[in-house]
């Protein structure tokens, strides 16, 4: 459905996408995962050829990118980060206009609408104009508009990004069931119980290149120990220099918290019995935390 | 710059989608948006002619308000196209993201460029004719050479479209427009006749008012409206045209290499 090969994008002196390659097959979610300024948008303006690469093979649904860009893009959906709606029209008008850009016919268009609203849960909203929906009401529309075309593929950008956690499970659903209907998708995130729910395979990017890939599972079994105990509290340090460096695989300090890394809980567990001023979480370890070993603990901006 | 920024254009017929998607905008704001374009020139107009034109001979061997209402047309028109190119344009560009969303669809950025000129132009071409038609009602002239009027705002509009959009490819800010304005529009009402005979002016200005594109489109107008055929009317034609050309291959590229790169 799309690949890449190869392909690298620079800003000036800037490289932000440094030589990546991706492989997408029909039918699967896949998620691009990576802090903020870690490429993936630009991949993804790669893919869909708005922006050329300066090196690197792209093919988007057997047409090569960025020349035939418009033939490919008109069996693509795209659900941009922020939404771009169309403020002047009313929710029907904007998947009609949008339609339009496809050369499809209104009565064609017309006949999608009615089901697109089904699926947004927007049926009763088809007349409203766009400033009176909700950040989740637009984002679903959003969502209808990149399906107006009924597209094979589709790419999201960050598609839960600002909205409540409700709005969030609806968007979750909705993209569950497209790809139950063989849509193929991409989206990219920085939540990772979304990547975990949605993907059935994920790259981790940073700083322009793809550090790790494969399925969720995958990825927490190879680049991490299977429990982490976290321990917060008043003596969490010195516990830490005492226990924790020398039971743990690996262990981190975040703040006033230390994770532990570890095969083997319950010997970490032992050395907290008794000590009341501290507190801790033992759980299995998730994505997060493939996802903060892998790209470091420092903010990015 | 890249090399392909400055690639010729290349359009598909589906351009006609995003003109017909501004149209459908202005049809639900159609009457304020018209009278707003309107009422100044037409106020200016009426004001200055039956005003001023009562205490002048006539200029040029015809009535004041004729001589202003000729200038009249080509200004109004020059505005209504100005406004929609920098403005409007701008907002669907940067604020709104309008043309963020069009361009992930099969369209091109050339696609929307050429829409946003021809847009531009199309809405200007009422503001012309609404002055074309006082100039009717008022029994300013009687000619069917006026008729001719028509198709020059046609390419007035596309003229300062396109000038307006090279302003938009490069504006931060809508704060931005006000330099052109001030640098460029407001000295074209000003050295091109819209109020009084270039004539009048010293030499070096009349100099300058040639080069400028109003000067050739009142050229056109005047004589119309006072039932000539304009001297040299291929040669106004023709530097309007350039003008208009030069002005969408520039805001073409400008606008790639701000969208695109």
């Amino acid at each position: 459905m799309l690949g890449l090969r190869g392909v690298r994008k620079s800003y000036g002196a800037n490289e932000v996408v440094c030589g990546i390659d991706l492989e997408l097959s029909a039918g699967e979610c896949f998620g691009l995962l990576g802090p903020n300024g870690a490429g993936k948008t630009t991949t993804l303006r790669l893919a869909l050829g708005l922006t050329d690469p300066d090196a690197g093979d792209i093919r988007l649904l057997g047409y090569a990118v960025p020349l035939q860009a418009r033939e490919a893009r008109l069996r693509v959906g795209v659900v941009p980060q922020t939404d771009n709606l169309d403020p002047d029209f009313t929710v029907f008008e904007n998947l009609l206009v949008y339609g339009r850009y496809f050369g499809l016919r209104d009565g064609e268009i017309a006949a999608r609408i009615p089901p697109l609203l089904e699926f947004a849960g927007l049926e009763a909203r088809s007349g409203a104009r766009i400033q009176t929906l909700s950040g989740g009401m637009k984002r679903r529309l959003s969502l209808a508009r990149a399906l107006v075309n009924d597209p094979e593929l589709i790419f999201l950008d960050e598609p839960t990004t600002g909205l409540d956690p409700q709005a969030r499970h609806l968007i979750w659903e909705r993209l569950k069931r497209l790809v139950a209907e063989g849509k193929t998708i991409l989206l990219t995130t920085h939540f990772m119980d979304e990547a975990e729910r949605l993907c059935r395979r994920l790259a981790i990017m940073d700083r322009g290149r793809i550090i790790a890939e494969g399925s969720p599972q995958q990825l927490i079994v190879r680049h991490i120990e299977p429990q982490v105990v976290e321990v917060y509290g008043d003596g969490a340090l010195s516990w830490a220099q005492e226990h924790g460096r020398v039971l743990c695989q690996r262990c981190e300090q975040a703040g006033e918290t230390i994770f532990c890394y570890t095969h083997d809980g319950d010997r970490v567990l032992a050395t907290l019995g008794g000590r009341e001023e501290l507190r801790y979480l033992h759980r299995r370890a998730n994505l997060e935390d493939v996802f903060l070993k892998l790209t470091g603990r420092d903010l990015r901006d | 710059m890249r090399t392909k920024d400055f690639a010729p254009p290349r359009v598909s017929r589906r351009f006609a989608q995003v003109w017909k998607r501004n149209f459908l905008v202005w049809r639900k704001l159609a009457i304020p948006s018209m009278l707003g374009n309107l009422a100044d020139p037409m106020l200016y107009m009426l004001g200055l002619g039956f005003g001023l034109g009562s205490l002048l001979p006539e200029v040029n061997g015809i009535p004041y308000i004729t001589f202003l209402a000729a200038g009249t047309v080509c200004y109004s028109t020059m505005n209504s196209a100005t406004f929609e190119a920098l403005y409007s344009a701008f907002s669907r560009l940067h604020v709104q993201k309008t043309w963020d969303a069009i361009l992930n669809t099969p369209m091109n950025l050339d696609d929307i460029v050429l829409a946003e000129a021809l847009w531009a132009a199309s809405k200007s071409v009422l503001s012309g004719i609404a002055i074309l038609v006082i100039i009717w009602v008022l029994g300013l002239s009687h000619s069917p050479l006026t008729l001719w009027i028509i198709p020059l705002t046609v390419l007035i509009g596309l003229t300062f479209g396109s000038l307006g959009l090279v302003m938009t490819a490069l504006a931060p800010s809508y704060d931005f427009f006000l330099y052109y304005f001030t640098l460029v529009i407001t000295p074209m009402v000003l050295l091109c006749g819209v109020f009084f005979p270039v004539a009048q002016l010293p030499p070096l200005l009349q100099d300058v008012s040639a080069a400028l594109p109003l000067t050739h489109a009142i050229d056109l107008a005047r004589p119309l409206v006072t039932g000539r055929v304009p001297h040299l009317a291929w040669l106004h034609v023709v530097v309007l045209a350039a003008y208009a050309a030069a002005g969408f291959y520039l805001a073409l590229v400008l606008t790639r290499r701000r969208l695109l790169t």
